[in-house]
């Protein structure tokens, strides 16, 4: 579909592929990038042209969330395709990886199929769908890992359940290697987390929470980082949480091993202490860390050791969440969160604003191949505009997605994204 | 101890209203609250060693015994404790009940809350969950026992007991020796005892320690002969079998003679030692009969009795504080 062209002068343009971090206008027309330029830009005036004075907000690459769940197909009272997509463009996310997960599971390339046509019919966002890497999730036999490449999933991954078998891994990576495909994987050791429902610690211990150590992280990233050394597969280390596994990240990687990692927003916001009276919504997976380990995440992200960051949004409706602690679903939702919560370590002056915006543009781009995740020209016209310092309060009830549990409800956050842009197309525009 | 029962009208001058809407934790309470209510249910006990023992400071007033996980000790005392008051009783299986066709314990609060009961008196085997319960009814939430997180009446009776045998709890010693980990009642013990001034110790295998318990401003021993070694009062825990998933302790034979309480064992402890448990006992595994039944330093069955007194006391403080709203 075509649309009309867009210009947008008086941009703050942050644009991490070229490193430029400054005041700037783009012109998109086609779906692409057509003009960037840096300072004083042309007024853009011809009146075909949509033109969008930005006052000075940030004009940088759309979002790129490798780590989504809906409830499509499957379990679609929980959020499905079409509400997600609505959500990412209203938090300034134009590229989903939508999880394997489901019911029934991505392990299958009609299935595979079936997410791309959906999301070709909401027309919002763009959807990638990540392939189950064994048959049904059960971590036995590799599930059809060239016909879902061929299909058009982005990499294959058994989602929240860690691959246990460690011949069925290191085939599965040395096929995947084969194949080309990036295969994602959380390192946890499902024996010490057998039950689990927190990290093991003082607080956990006094509130009575079953609860595994967080060298569980570090046990199941060691095995795997052995076996990408073994195989030479690609791994994306999926949601690295806890201080001691950074450590076995941090070796792997000296080694060159071709291993990357994510974490999720959560992980770098909020401790094990946020758990307070039992409150479900930061029931997390992996479970919040101790503040000494969101330090370290928040270092590992800025040293580029962990290269991106994931919203892990995973709808949960009420009655999933209003139970027992431990009995409770895991996750948070977090599309429309993402930026805005990232925003804050650039805030508390944690963080450069270019490594920021790099973590969830360029870098989960180049992770699984994608043009877009930077401003140039005859790139994808995903975009978003950004007013970084307007304050807002984050009202669960208020976020666009089914499930309303989002661990940030009641925080004070500040950037409030003001136009989404997919392909050139206007998906979002704040009122 | 004798004590002369009060009458109705004295109990009612004593009575004050509780400090919180809820009691969900011992951390509710401050330690001069503490010995309030302890001295409140001291009037209690004598009252229940009486014939007439019936009382109506909780006339007109509904509790609702609400236990997800069978109890007979902790559900008849508070249902005693509530008739001697006068209030009404009931007790909801769930077992039988929908509770046990899906609905969740959310419905099940609300469906009784419009009942419009005034006390719910709830154990669960999740941790929080009687402090779930509470966001979600306008009625005041007793924790009977929340996983294996707090049994915060259970610590009231233990502490009442100690006090009558003592005289005090302040500069005892207290050995809580066995499963802390999966205890509710031990979490309970540490944070009241500590704050009424006892020394604590925490005695078993480091498998059954939780996590950071050395940080809890107790003394941690893994061996029970030093652990109990000069200790006033030794209190055992039932070694919680049914949530023995794992194998913590390789068999309760070798958990009896490392950390099972007998005479050998106790002849280490002070010479007025008082051994208690919050029962049901596995005898021969924590605890020798030998030792269980020997009146001169068991307090088991004293427990049981108290038990009854201090739960009168946190009901009749909670009525007051009804009254009041």
């Amino acid at each position: 579909m075509t649309s009309r062209p867009i210009a947008f002068i008086n941009a703050r343009l942050v644009d991490p592929a070229s490193g430029y971090d400054g005041p700037g206008a783009l012109m998109a027309s086609g779906g692409r990038i057509v003009e960037v330029t840096r300072g004083d830009g042309p007024a853009f005036l011809s009146p075909d042209v949509r033109r969008v004075d930005c006052n000075g907000a940030m004009l940088a690459p759309g979002l790129i969330d490798l780590r989504v769940k809906t409830g499509e197909p499957g379990a679609e009272p929980k959020e499905t395709l079409k509400s997600a997509a609505r959500a990412a463009a209203a938090g300034g996310v134009t590229s989903i990886v939508v999880q394997p997960d489901t019911d029934p599971a991505i392990d299958d390339p009609s299935v595979v199929d079936f997410i791309l046509r959906r999301a070709r019919d909401i027309e919002l966002v763009h959807v990638y769908p990540a392939g189950a890497a064994t048959k049904g999730l059960a971590g036995k036999a590799m599930a059809e890992l060239g016909l879902m490449h061929e299909a058009g999933c982005v990499y294959v991954t058994d989602a929240d359940r860690p691959i246990v078998d460690s011949k069925v891994m290191r085939r599965l990576l040395s096929y995947a290697k084969g194949q080309n495909l990036l295969v994602a994987h959380r390192p946890a050791d499902p024996w010490l987390c057998d039950g689990a429902a927190a990290t093991e610690s003082e607080f956990a211990g006094r509130m009575g929470l079953p609860a595994a150590p967080a060298i569980a992280e570090k046990i199941m990233l060691e095995r795997d980082a052995a076996l990408v050394e073994l195989t030479g597969a690609r791994l994306l280390v999926d949601q690295v949480s806890a201080a001691c596994a950074l450590e076995s990240l941090a070796r792997a990687k000296a080694l060159g091993l071709p291993m990357l990692a994510t974490c999720s927003i959560n992980h770098l916001t909020f401790n094990e202490l946020d758990i307070g009276d039992y409150r479900t919504f930061w029931k997390l997976e992996p479970p919040l860390r101790s503040e000494d380990d969101r330090q370290a995440l928040i270092e590992a992200l800025v040293s580029g050791l962990v290269d991106i960051v994931v919203s892990a949004h995973a709808p949960a409706p009420a009655e999933d969440k209003r139970l027992p602690f431990e009995e409770a679903a895991p996750g948070s939702i977090g599309l429309e969160t993402l930026l805005p919560a990232l925003l804050g370590l650039y805030h508390d002056g944690r963080a450069p604003l270019l490594r920021l915006i790099e973590t969830v543009t360029l870098a989960p781009a180049k992770a699984i191949g994608l043009a877009a995740g930077r401003l140039a020209v005859g790139a994808p016209a995903d975009l978003v505009l950004c007013d970084l310092t307007a304050p807002r309060v984050i009202d669960a009830e208020k976020l666009t997605s089914k499930s309303k549990n989002s661990a940030f409800d009641g925080r004070r956050l500040q950037g409030q994204v003001l136009m989404t842009l997919v392909d050139g197309r206007v998906v979002y525009e704040a009122a | 101890m004798t004590m002369i029962a009060p009458g109705p009208e004295e109990v009612r001058q004593r009575t004050f209203p509780f400090p919180a809407r809820h009691f969900l934790s011992v951390g509710d309470l401050d330690r001069e609250q503490v010995h309030d209510l302890l001295d409140l249910a001291e009037g209690f006990v004598a009252l229940n060693r009486q014939k007439a023992k019936k009382l109506d400071l909780l006339k007109g007033r509904t509790l609702v015994n609400l236990f997800f996980e069978a109890s007979t000790r902790t559900q008849s005392s508070f249902e005693l404790a509530g008739k001697r008051l006068g209030a009404d009783v009931v007790n909801m299986p769930t077992r039988t009940s929908s509770i046990s066709k899906g609905e969740t314990l959310i419905d099940t609060a609300v469906t009784l809350n419009a009942m419009q009961p005034d006390i719910l008196v709830v154990r669960h085997g999740a941790s929080g969950a009687a402090s779930l319960l509470s966001q979600k009814v306008t009625c005041s939430v007793i924790n009977a026992g929340d996983g294996q997180h707090e049994h915060p009446s259970q610590a009231l009776l233990d502490a009442l007991a100690v006090r009558r045998a003592f005289g005090k709890v302040e500069g005892l010693t207290v050995a809580i020796c066995g499963d802390v980990l999966h205890s509710r009642v031990a979490r309970s013990n540490v944070g009241l005892l500590t704050m009424l001034g006892a020394q604590v110790r925490v005695v078993g295998p480091p498998t059954l320690m939780p996590f950071g318990v050395e940080r809890w401003g107790v003394e941690v021993f893994h061996d029970m002969k030093a652990g109990i070694a000069g200790v006033d009062v030794v209190m055992m825990l039932r070694l919680q079998l049914e949530r023995m998933q794992g194998a913590l302790v390789p068999s309760t034979r070798e958990y009896n003679r490392l950390f099972g309480l007998d005479r050998e064992k106790l002849a280490l402890a002070s010479r007025n030692v008082r051994v208690m448990h919050p029962g049901p006992m596995n005898r021969g595994v924590e605890i020798d009969s030998e030792v269980a039944d020997d009146l001169e330093v068991s307090l088991i069955q004293n427990q049981v009795e108290m038990g009854v007194a201090a739960r009168m006391a946190v009901l009749a403080s909670m009525a007051a504080r009804l009254d009041n709203d």
